[in-house]
């Protein structure tokens, strides 16, 4: 019961008071903090419309900061799901295009394996480094995805080039037929119901299976691990696999719902917001939902500052760095609230 | 800025609507068709920061100076992604500001974005820079327009040409892409004339905005003797201030960069986009149909010029001015056969020539003779 209420007092608590903060901020700035504070509002909670502008940003979120908070479960930091995206975007677009006719169904699950796999050896390849070779793996992971992009802009502009894509060098299209449509009844693509379940099932496998309680023995001391017996290895890769997957999914999304072919607008730095969200989620699977949720809600908001009252963007960087140096802040206050000691005695 | 939209409340706009929609309806115009008025709403979206000195700077003036229009609101958003973020934004637009006119910048907004945006909001007209709108492929609530800009190209060519001593010019380019290409081309082209034994040497780049490779580019093609550098990428200020750093000559583009260079800036290639933007405002004020194809240079008044720096001589100023007054007369042609790529292949066969609005110019996918480098 304490940490529940924990759990939900210190976040909103850290919150209000960035929003506090930024507030003061704004006042600096000449501009009505409660004007302000309306206009998020606004922009990212109050209507049906502004909730799918919220739901649409986060959608891509959730999925890469999977790529971080998986490995992070066997103690590894990765920072790469970037590449791991633009190349399972990569694979995907190229598993629509050249497989041979079959079933839009058929398609849509080879360019979802495609890229899975794919975004998931791609971050194996970090988490072989470091199990087998002794590299860092916050570092390789990093320089991997510039390694990603560069493939990633040759395969694009060179081999794979759809004649037709004059000025935007693209892959060939994957046909109207197999795009991935719209959630029912909303303007948010299927996306966020991929991240959803994905978190959910990382969920239920950290939390509630061997293979999730073995892979934290792992993250917590794999000394230990290896004592007790445990495949630490395997753990690791596997892992870096599932959160590799998660990302390389995030790309084939990219590709099927939005773009409808590989080109460089893949790369749009989705895989380093993921960073962001695991973090303040503090890894865990089920609390990126609603911090994914909250960035693309910022995100959304931002927008209706802009044009409202004519802020630059960097007013956003400003709000969001705000809040989440706050909630990061926070953490030192569980356990300590006076006020959940009272209710737990 | 913040007020005038505040003005504008729900009750207001939905008697907007319903007017536009009677009248539409009486009138029989359906969907192409709305209503005068008197009051609009136009949205901006751009890819990178406002004051770049480069690309959205250069839309961002326009923008500015359509503000001033009576009945004309505009609401900006900046640095908007070519994902999702930008059809949430064109939508926020449309449906919280009330905005029936947009200008999606970047040319990566087009497809899928802007035609999808375009297919659910039939009433809101999409101006995009830079797209090629074909008709019958494309929405007739979707415009593109765009600028001949290599005919300013062409001029910085030739007063590079003359200003040159090292006969090395140097150009650093994002992407080679046909609209890169042909800056290219007819910036050599240009100092060619001028003296055929000119070479440009060309750096790619790689992506519209990479600062540290762009000033590595820049010093190493100082290094190898280039003494006139210009650049296509979305911002040239990192490669016009190291020009002026290392003490050479430099070409600007997009917009004007002259204060960055008070020494080498010779002049540049600038886009003039408030004859576009003023274009489709007024067409959509007065419920005309949307140009949907919408070309000019500098006779149209669609690009300009920098105004000649220092070290630009009088002669070449003369001279260069008489080349201007041509192609503001029209009909000057810049691609002209026999044109051979840098292969020694004949790409322009003698006695062809390509005018200006010539679509198989929007194609380019060649170097010219006296280019180094490869596409």
């Amino acid at each position: 019961m304490k940490r529940a209420v924990e759990a939900l007092a210190i976040p909103i608590a850290a919150l209000a008071a960035s929003m506090l903060v930024f507030g003061v901020f704004m006042a600096a700035l000449r501009q009505s903090p409660l004007e302000v504070y309306a206009l998020i509002y606004r922009g990212a909670f109050a209507s049906a419309f502004s909730w799918q502008n919220t739901l649409a940003r986060a959608a891509p979120l959730i999925l890469t900061a999977l790529c971080v908070a998986l490995p992070a479960q066997a103690g590894l930091m990765v920072i790469g799901g970037e590449g791991a995206l633009v190349l399972g975007g990569l694979a995907a677009a190229i598993a629509g295009h050249y497989l041979p006719v079959m079933a839009p169904l058929g398609v849509k699950l080879a360019m979802a394996g495609a890229g899975m796999i794919v975004g998931g050896l791609w971050i194996v390849l970090a988490g072989a480094l470091r199990q087998y070779r002794g590299v860092n793996e916050t570092i390789s992971s990093l320089l991997l995805t510039y390694i990603a992009i560069a493939v990633f802009n040759h395969v694009v502009e060179g081999p794979l080039r759809d004649p037709a894509s004059l000025n935007k060098p693209s892959t060939p299209p994957i046909g109207d037929a197999n795009m991935l449509g719209h959630l029912p009844g909303m303007d948010v693509h299927w996306g966020l119901g991929f991240g959803l379940v994905s978190c959910i099932l990382m969920y239920v496998l950290v939390r509630h299976t061997t293979t999730g309680f073995a892979l934290r023995i792992v993250g917590g001391n794999a000394r230990a691990a290896r004592l007790a017996g445990l495949p630490v290895a395997r753990l690791v890769l596997l892992a870096c696999f599932l959160g590799g997957a998660a990302a390389g999914l995030a790309g084939m999304v990219e590709v099927a719902a939005v773009h409808g072919s590989a080109n460089a607008s893949l790369i749009a730095g989705y895989g380093y917001a993921g960073i962001l969200v695991a973090f303040i989620a503090r890894q865990n699977p089920l609390a990126i939902v609603p911090v994914a949720v909250l960035l693309g809600g910022i995100s959304a908001s931002g927008g209706m500052l802009q044009r409202r009252l004519d802020l630059p963007d960097a007013t956003v960087l400003v709000l969001q760095g705000v809040a989440f140096m706050l909630i990061l802040a926070s953490e030192t206050l569980y356990g300590r609230l006076k006020l959940g000691r009272a209710k737990a005695a | 800025m913040g007020d005038s939209i505040h003005r504008i409340n729900r009750r207001e706009m939905l008697q907007r609507l319903g007017m536009a929609g009677a009248v539409g309806a009486i009138g029989g115009f359906g969907a192409r068709r709305a209503a005068a008025a008197d009051k609009l709403v136009v949205g901006v979206i751009y890819v990178g920061p406002r004051d770049d000195y480069g690309y959205n700077q250069a839309q961002a003036q326009a923008a500015a100076a359509i503000k001033k229009l009576p009945g004309v609101t505009v609401v900006e958003q900046e640095k908007v992604p070519e994902t999702t973020d930008v059809q949430k934004t064109m939508a926020s637009m449309i449906e919280q500001d009330g905005a029936t006119l947009l200008f999606p910048t970047s040319f990566g907004y087009f497809d899928p974005h802007v035609l999808r945006m375009a297919e659910k909001y039939p009433k809101v007209r999409f101006a995009h820079c830079g797209g090629l709108w074909t008709e019958g492929k494309h929405p007739k609530n979707v415009g593109s327009y765009f600028g001949y800009i290599d005919e300013c190209e062409y001029l910085d060519g030739v007063v590079a040409g003359h200003v040159s001593k090292s006969k090395k010019l140097g150009f650093i380019a994002a992407k080679p892409i046909p609209q890169v290409i042909r800056n290219i081309n007819a910036f050599t082209l240009g100092a060619r004339s001028v003296d055929p034994k000119i070479t440009t040497q060309l750096i790619i780049t790689g992506d519209w905005a990479l600062p540290v490779k762009e000033a590595e580019a820049a010093n190493s093609l100082i290094d190898q003797g280039v003494d006139v550098l210009t650049c296509h990428v979305d911002s040239p200020k990192v490669v016009v201030e190291t020009a002026e750093r290392r003490g050479i000559f430099v070409c600007g583009y997009h917009a004007n960069q002259a204060a960055l260079a008070p020494r080498g800036y010779l002049t540049g290639a600038e886009w003039n986009w408030i004859t576009p933007y003023t274009t489709h405002v007024k067409d959509a004020m007065a419920g005309k149909p949307m140009v949907n194809f919408l070309r000019g240079g500098l006779k149209e008044e669609f690009v300009k010029t920098s105004a000649y720096g220092k070290p630009v001589p009088e002669a070449t100023r003369k001279s260069v001015d008489g080349l201007k007054a041509q192609m503001v007369k029209g009909g000057y042609v810049i691609f002209k056969g026999p044109i051979k790529d840098n292969t020694g292949k004949t790409v322009i066969d003698g006695g062809v020539a390509h005018q200006q609005t010539d679509v198989t110019l929007e194609q380019m996918s060649y170097l010219v003779e006296g280019v180094i480098g490869k596409v």
